[in-house]
C-alpha cells in the first residue's frame, strides 16, 4: 500500500485512475444492462448491413448492379453468402481491375476485416447464402491430416497439385497455389466455389473432412512444412526433376568435360 | 605380337617414320597429310618438383574421398532419421538426407576429379597410332578350324549315329517351347471385362467422401463430387482394378445450361454423372472449370464439354466421355439405371 500512494503523485498516476475508472464503468455496464442486448445486437446488425450497403455503393454496384442482381460486368450476388464475400474481398480478388481477364488474380487487399464484415452482412441480407466459417471450423485442432491428404488428392489435387503448389487449366485460367493461404480462406473456397473452381458443399463434403483437407495442407504447403529431400522444383515429381537432372545434371558434367579437354596440360602453351 | 596375329600381307608394305602418313601431296592426296605434330612435354615431365606437386594433389583427392566415405558412414551413424534443418536455398530438409549426399558426392568426386588430375599431369600422353587391319582370320587357320570341326564330327559319331544326332536337334527344338508356354501368362484375354464396369441399374452412388449414398439435394449448381458405385469398399482386393474402370465425377449444371437433349435425359434434374476417366490413355481427369463447364485431361489437354455430352472440343482423345444414366430410387437416394452404354477409358482395336 506504502507503495501505492507513494506514486500517487506520478505524472501517469491520473491515467491509470482513469482508465480503471473507465473499466470499471464499463464493466458494470455490461453486467446490468443485459436486457437490452438483444436489441442492441439486432441494431448493431442494421447498422452494419447500412455500412455495407455504402461501401458497395462506391465499391461495387458498379459491375454487380446497385441491388448485387448482377450486370453483363459482374455475376449477381443474390445468395452468394457471406463467405463467398469474405473470401472475394479478403483476398483482394474483388474488387477487380477488369471483368474480361481470364481470371481475376489474388492481390493486395484494401478493405479492413470490419469493412469487409460489413459488406459481407449486406450480401448476406440478399439472399441466403453460406456464412463466414468460424475458427473453431477450419482451425486443423482434432483433424485427421492422413485423411486430408486422401480428400485432398481424391478433390483438390488434379487442378491443386498434390501438396497445393498449384497448375494450369484451360485458356489462360490456372488453379493458384495454396501456399500458405490463410485457412478461412481455403474453408471458404471450397464452400463457395469462387470463379472457375467448383463448390465442394458441407452436403457432399462434411466439415470434418474440410478441417482434415486444410490441416493436411498446413502440413505439406505451408512456411512450416518439412521437404525432407529440399528443392522441391515446384513439388511436380519426376517431370521437374527429370528437367533439372538433364539439363543441370548432364550440362554440368559437360561443361567440367569441356574445361578439363580445353586446359592444355603442356608446358609450353599454343 | 606373334606373326600369326598380324601377317605380314595385312601390314602396309613400307612402314615410314610418320605413321603411315602420306607426306607429299599426289592426285589422289591433293593435301599433304602433316602427320603427328611433335611431341611436347608437360611441366610435370621435365621438373620433377612439378611431378611431385601433381603426386601430392592426386594423393590429397584420393584422401579427401577417403575421409568423405568415413564422414557418411559416421552421419548414417550419428544423425537420427528424424532431425530436420533449415539449410539455403533448400529448405527445412533432413539433416542425414542432406549429409549422406554431400558426403557421397565429395567421395565420388575426388575420386574422378583424382583419377583425371593423375592422367593429365603424371601418365604418359605419347600420342600413338594403332594401324587398322582385315580383322577376317589368315586362310591356314581358316581351314584348320574347319578341320578341326569336320574331325570331331567324325570322332562324336554324329554322322554315323542318326538316332542320336536327331533325337538331339529334337530336344533341343522343343526346349524353347517351355519358354513359349510361359506367355500363357499374359492372358488370358480380357474377354468383355473392356466393356463393362462395376455400375449396373440400382446400384446406389456413393459418396466417395463420406462414404454415404446421396440425395439430389446434396449435389448444388457449380459443385463437384465423386462417387463409386454401392458395394465397393476401399479396403477390397480388386477394388483398384474396379473403381480404375468405375470412377464417377458428378456435377450440377441448370438444365437449361444443357445443351445436348440425351445428356438432359440421362441426368437427374441437371446433375450428370460422368466417367472420371480420359478416353484418351485413361488418366483421372476431373479439372472441372465450373463456369465452362469444361472438363481438361492433366496430361495431354484433351478438354470435353460436360453441357454437351461431354464432346471433345480440344486435344487427342478420339471419344466424348461416357455418361451414367442416373435417377432416383424411392428411398429418395441417386441410383444408376444402367451400366455405361459404352467402354471407359481409352479406345482398344476391337472397341468399334
Amino acid at each position: 500500500m506504502k507503495k501505492l500512494s507513494a506514486r500517487r503523485r506520478h505524472p501517469l498516476a491520473a491515467l491509470v485512475v482513469l482508465l480503471l475508472a473507465l473499466a470499471c464503468t464499463g464493466g458494470l455496464y455490461a453486467v446490468f444492462a443485459p436486457a437490452d442486448k438483444a436489441q442492441a445486437d439486432e441494431t448493431a446488425q442494421s447498422l452494419t448491413i447500412e455500412e455495407g450497403k455504402k461501401l458497395y455503393t462506391v465499391g461495387c454496384a458498379s459491375c454487380h448492379g446497385t441491388g448485387g442482381q448482377g450486370t453483363s460486368d459482374g455475376p449477381s450476388l443474390v445468395g452468394v453468402g457471406a463467405a463467398a464475400v469474405d473470401f472475394q474481398v479478403g483476398t483482394g480478388r474483388m474488387p477487380a481491375h477488369t471483368s474480361q481477364a481470364a481470371q481475376i488474380p489474388d492481390k493486395r487487399t484494401i478493405y479492413s476485416q470490419a469493412e469487409i464484415d460489413q459488406l459481407a452482412a449486406y450480401i448476406a441480407s440478399l439472399g441466403a447464402g453460406p456464412a463466414i466459417p468460424t475458427e473453431e471450423q477450419y482451425s486443423p485442432e482434432g483433424a485427421d491430416i492422413a485423411k486430408g491428404g486422401e480428400l485432398f488428392r481424391n478433390n483438390c489435387a488434379q487442378c491443386h497439385n498434390f501438396t497445393g503448389k498449384g497448375g494450369a487449366l484451360t485458356h489462360g485460367k490456372y488453379a493458384p497455389s495454396l501456399e500458405d493461404v490463410d485457412p478461412k480462406h481455403i474453408y471458404e473456397a471450397m464452400l463457395t466455389g469462387p470463379q472457375n473452381m467448383p463448390s465442394f458443399p458441407d452436403s457432399t463434403m462434411s466439415e470434418q473432412n474440410k478441417k482434415d483437407i486444410i490441416a493436411y495442407l498446413g502440413e505439406v504447403n505451408s512456411d512450416k512444412s518439412e521437404s525432407p529431400g529440399g528443392m522441391e522444383l515446384g513439388g511436380l515429381g519426376p517431370v521437374s526433376e527429370g528437367l533439372f537432372g538433364w539439363i543441370f545434371g548432364l550440362g554440368g558434367l559437360i561443361a567440367v568435360a569441356v574445361w578439363v579437354a580445353a586446359r592444355t596440360a603442356k608446358a609450353k602453351k599454343s | 605380337m606373334s606373326s600369326q596375329d598380324n601377317p605380314e600381307k595385312n601390314l602396309p608394305t613400307a612402314q615410314d617414320t610418320t605413321h603411315g602418313a602420306v607426306d607429299v601431296a599426289d592426285e589422289k592426296h591433293p593435301f599433304a597429310d602433316p602427320g603427328l605434330p611433335p611431341h611436347e612435354h608437360r611441366i610435370q615431365d621435365i621438373d620433377e618438383r612439378a611431378a611431385k606437386r601433381s603426386e601430392r594433389t592426386v594423393a590429397l583427392l584420393f584422401t579427401l574421398s577417403m575421409l568423405a566415405t568415413i564422414g557418411f558412414i559416421a552421419s548414417f551413424v550419428a544423425i537420427p532419421v528424424e532431425k530436420m534443418v533449415y539449410i539455403f536455398p533448400l529448405g527445412r530438409i533432413s539433416a542425414l538426407n542432406f549429409a549422406l549426399g554431400v558426403t557421397l558426392g565429395i567421395a565420388l568426386f575426388a575420386i574422378g576429379a583424382g583419377a583425371v588430375h593423375w592422367a593429365r599431369t603424371l601418365m604418359s600422353d605419347e600420342e600413338l597410332t594403332d594401324e587398322r587391319h582385315p580383322i577376317e582370320a589368315p586362310p591356314e587357320v581358316r581351314t584348320k578350324v574347319m578341320d578341326d570341326f569336320r574331325q570331331g564330327a567324325k570322332e562324336s559319331q554324329l554322322g554315323r549315329r542318326k538316332l542320336i544326332r536327331n533325337t538331339m536337334f529334337g530336344a533341343l527344338t522343343l526346349v524353347p517351347l517351355s519358354g513359349v508356354v510361359l506367355l500363357r501368362d499374359l492372358g488370358p484375354l480380357p474377354e468383355d471385362k473392356l466393356r463393362h464396369t462395376a455400375w449396373s441399374r440400382g446400384k446406389l452412388l456413393i459418396n466417395q467422401n463420406t462414404n454415404e449414398p446421396m440425395r439430389p439435394s446434396d449435389i448444388v449448381v457449380g459443385s463437384l463430387t465423386f462417387a463409386k458405385p454401392e458395394g465397393l469398399d476401399e479396403h477390397d482386393h480388386g477394388f483398384n482394378n474396379e473403381i480404375a474402370k468405375a470412377a464417377l465425377m458428378i456435377v450440377r449444371i441448370q438444365p437449361d445450361d444443357i445443351k445436348d437433349k440425351r445428356t438432359l435425359e440421362w441426368s437427374h434434374e441437371g446433375i450428370l454423372a460422368y466417367s472420371k476417366i480420359c478416353t484418351h490413355v485413361g488418366c483421372p481427369i476431373s479439372l472441372y472449370e465450373q463456369q465452362t463447364h469444361h472438363v481438361l485431361c492433366p496430361c495431354h489437354q484433351s478438354t470435353f464439354d460436360l453441357s454437351d455430352g461431354a464432346k471433345v472440343i480440344f486435344g487427342p482423345a478420339g471419344h466424348p466421355l461416357p455418361q451414367l444414366r442416373i435417377g432416383v430410387n424411392d428411398e429418395g437416394y441417386l441410383e444408376a439405371l444402367a451400366d455405361f452404354d459404352e467402354p471407359v477409358g481409352p479406345a482398344f482395336w476391337e472397341r468399334g
